[in-house]
């Protein structure tokens, strides 16, 4: 530190710590200015002001709250009031800051608008399908997954292209909105173990699998024929019937039968036997009570677009 | 304190009170001054002509996450070169402090031109140095009372001034200006201008060289920056004081050979150079921290030299190399590898704002589902096309698949992306390939169907189950 002008006014000799180190290296003694000692006092203003206006003494039970310090929020279609805090406000911002007036207003273009303009539109969509995300982390995922891949035997794959129940937006949509109920007799008791044996390798056939033609020959006769009577849902080609939510069973898409999972064609078989035998029997709840129909119309347009809506 | 050796543990600001004085360096200093008002006051007012967007030239709109300079929009994902600014302007100061010292705090700081300003309001209400001594020794009368308060009213003008302007700067100057005055700025605008016209109040007016001796951390870290070759201000003791010291010019000593053959050297210890320092030190002392290199001292001087018939220079700049008779090294390695650093920083810097891409091209993989198999076996990846239009006009683009060629890009019933100026879109795309053929990298082409902007394309990654990636 240099000397002060105050020193050389004197030209007395300079005032230091007293101090020295590495023998000749020593520290001044100067006077701090006045404004620093003005400056602390203000701090502690300061802090006396602040007392005042925010949570600040225990008292008691309780604590000084400080005047002005409450805040008001809407959650769950009521009003409250509390002492100031950040969760407070951000319930308040979820309703009243421009990022949540701007969503109101996509919203509301995106209740007004069409399916089909939704989807042509890129913008819409984009918004759509971010806010639906979360709708869909909340509602459909526990079953259908994060990835709305499903299960196979249990949830249906909701990103591939293949729909039980129809893969249009008005299809979704119901399914959505009135739930499903997907059920399949289990055949079990009204044929043997051989036919359910030659009804499997003709399942298996109709999606290429390489089996014994004469097997899958004795099988289509029970599939197409009133002995099975499968064809009533699954159709004569065995695409299936979208009003019975039947599955196509020539695609490569299995979603009860965990064929994909068996490298042998003796456990394709066997994973086939066990649906024919045990049959089908699983729900999709109706949404129509739960969510309102924008946050539908939303999940609609997420779904449509996860894998290939049709 | 009385009596004690202890010296005291505060000790009052003494008022300094400087004097005018005339010459180039103060003619250099107004002449700085000036430009840097006029481009502070004047440039929020200044309009611009963009195709969308905001009418004013600089603007930095927080709230709509973009910043307007004249030509230039930058986003939020181009603020690193805010960073490059910010190493430049560190680098440009070390560079010019390790070859001119404390250039910036003699000419450029905001602190000492406000500065500057409050004294010339000052010296117009209440005279030159002399007047104001004697205005201060006066008890509260009238007079004094007008002139102080004239003074501080003015300086008040000055700050608020200062302070409205800065939030001018960020939103629509004149719009700012009309909600301001009646009551309809948003909050901040008037929390800054109040902020701002305090400290400058304060800054400028009462705590002055207060702010560069005590608080101003430039100050101090500049000086690690000093070396013997360091352009500083300085007095030629030699020259100055000759064998005995400095001497009033009295009767015998008015003569410089008169002087010479007394033993006395040139300084006539007018002390014309102390009455101009604004942080009130004797530059005689020689180099001290509080010395931020205005160079009024050395217009002191002069002025006194050209009276008497001597040469100038008796203080000057120079160096303390050059001082005790060797030669300044300018080029030495500090300075040559500060300004090599500073070199490659603005060009960096120019490179990439030159080479900006009007459209901003980015595809994120989903990761949710890797991948899906599709009925007919087919491997499905879906993928968030992000697209930014940096152009002032609307663009109207088209996505496809440049490479692999067997692959299947389907945009659901996308056809084209209307995409308005400034805006930023993001398209959900699925890409399709054959497990046994598949392409581990796709690369995603985007063309504005008229060719108003370059086409751009982007590589990003495909999952084929069983490979591992």
């Amino acid at each position: 530190m240099s000397e002060t002008r105050a020193d050389r006014g004197r030209g007395a000799a300079v005032q230091t710590t007293g101090h020295a180190w590495d023998g000749d290296l020593q520290e001044f003694n100067n006077p701090l200015p006045r404004w620093w000692v003005w400056a602390f006092y203000a701090t502690v203003l300061f802090a006396v002001v602040y007392w005042l206006f925010y949570p600040a003494w225990p008292v008691g039970e309780g604590y000084t709250k400080g005047p002005l310090n409450s805040i008001t929020f809407e959650a769950d279609g009521k009003t409250w009031t509390t002492h100031w805090n950040t969760r407070a406000r951000l319930m308040r911002e979820l309703k009243e800051s421009p990022a949540a007036v701007r969503q109101r207003q996509y919203l509301e273009k995106v209740a007004a608008a069409g399916y089909d303009e939704i989807l042509a539109d890129p913008d819409m969509k984009g918004f759509a399908w971010s806010m639906a995300k979360g709708l869909f982390g909340d509602n459909c995922a526990p079953c259908h997954g994060s990835d709305g891949k499903g299960r196979i035997g249990l949830f249906p794959n909701l990103a591939d292209d293949a729909w039980l129940w129809g893969g249009t937006v008005e299809d979704i949509e119901t399914s959505i909105r009135e739930g499903r109920r997907g059920f399949m007799p289990a055949f079990g008791e009204a044929l043997g173990e051989a036919q359910l044996d030659d009804v499997a390798a003709f399942v298996l056939s109709l999606s290429g699998h390489e089996v014994d033609p004469a097997q899958a020959a004795r099988g289509a006769r029970i599939f197409r024929g009133d002995a099975g009577g499968c064809h009533y849902c699954h159709g004569m080609d065995g695409t299936g019937l979208k009003s019975q939510g039947a599955a196509n069973l020539t695609d490569r898409i299995w979603t009860v039968a965990k064929v994909p999972a068996s490298p042998s064609l003796e456990g394709k078989l066997e994973a086939v036997k066990r649906v024919v035998r045990e049959g089908i029997r699983r729900e999709m709840p109706a949404w129509k009570g739960r969510l309102d129909p924008v946050q539908i119309k939303l999940l609609t347009v997420y779904v449509h677009e996860l894998g290939g809506g049709q | 304190m009385t009596g004690g050796s202890e010296p005291p543990l505060y000790a009052g600001r003494v008022p300094i009170h400087p004097r005018s004085v005339r010459g180039r360096f103060r003619r250099l200093k107004t002449g700085i001054l000036v430009l840097a008002y006029g481009v502070y006051f004047l440039l929020p007012w200044l309009r611009w002509d963009r195709p969308a967007g905001p009418d004013q030239a600089v603007l930095f709109d927080l709230p709509g996450r973009r910043f307007y300079v004249f030509g230039l929009v930058v986003h939020p994902e181009d603020i690193f070169w805010l960073a490059g600014l910010l190493v430049i302007a560190a680098l440009l100061l070390f560079f010019v402090t390790a070859l001119a010292g404390r250039v910036w705090c003699g000419y450029f700081c905001f602190q000492t031109l406000w500065t500057d300003v409050y004294q010339l309001i000052e010296r117009w209400v209440q005279g030159d140095r002399s007047a104001r001594l004697r205005l201060e020794a006066r008890s509260w009368d009238a007079e004094k009372l007008r002139k102080k308060g004239l003074t501080h009213l003015l300086w008040l003008a000055v700050a608020f001034a200062t302070g409205l302007t800065f939030t001018l700067y960020w939103a629509d100057a004149p719009q700012l200006v009309r909600d301001f005055l009646v009551g309809a700025a948003p909050f901040p605008a008037y929390a800054t201008t109040l902020f701002l016209t305090a400290t400058t109040y304060v800054f400028a007016g009462i705590a002055r060289e207060q702010v560069c001796t005590y608080m101003c951390p430039y100050a101090r870290f500049q000086g690690v920056m000093f070396d013997r070759d360091t352009l500083i201000v300085a007095y030629d003791r030699a020259r100055g004081e000759g064998p005995k010291g400095r001497h009033r010019p009295v009767r015998g000593l008015r003569t410089r050979a008169e002087r010479q053959a007394a033993g006395h050297g040139d300084c006539i210890d007018c002390g014309y150079c102390v009455q101009v320092c604004p942080t009130g030190i004797d530059i005689r002392d020689g180099l001290q921290y509080q010395c931020i290199t205005c160079a009024l001292c050395i217009d002191a001087c002069d002025t006194i030299m050209d009276r008497l018939g001597w040469p100038r220079g008796l203080i000057r700049y120079t160096s303390e190399s050059a001082l005790a008779g060797s030669r300044t090294r300018i080029l030495r390695p500090k300075v040559l590898g500060y300004g090599a650093a500073l070199m490659v920083a603005v060009a960096l810097l120019v490179w990439s704002v030159a080479a900006r891409a009007p459209l901003e091209l980015a595809v994120i993989q989903q990761r949710q589902p890797l991948y899906v198999t599709l009925s007919d076996g087919r491997i499905q990846n879906g993928y968030e096309v992000k697209l930014i239009n940096k152009t002032g006009q609307a663009l109207e683009l088209v996505v496809r698949l440049a490479a692999p060629p067997g692959a299947e890009l389907d945009l659901g019933r996308i056809r084209t992306v209307r995409l308005a100026p400034e805006r930023m879109v993001r398209v959900i795309a699925r890409v399709r390939q054959r497990p046994e053929r598949a392409a581990r990298r796709v690369r995603f082409r985007v063309e504005e169907r008229a060719g108003r902007v370059p086409a751009v394309e982007r590589e990003a990654p495909f999952f084929v189950p069983g490979t591992g990636g």
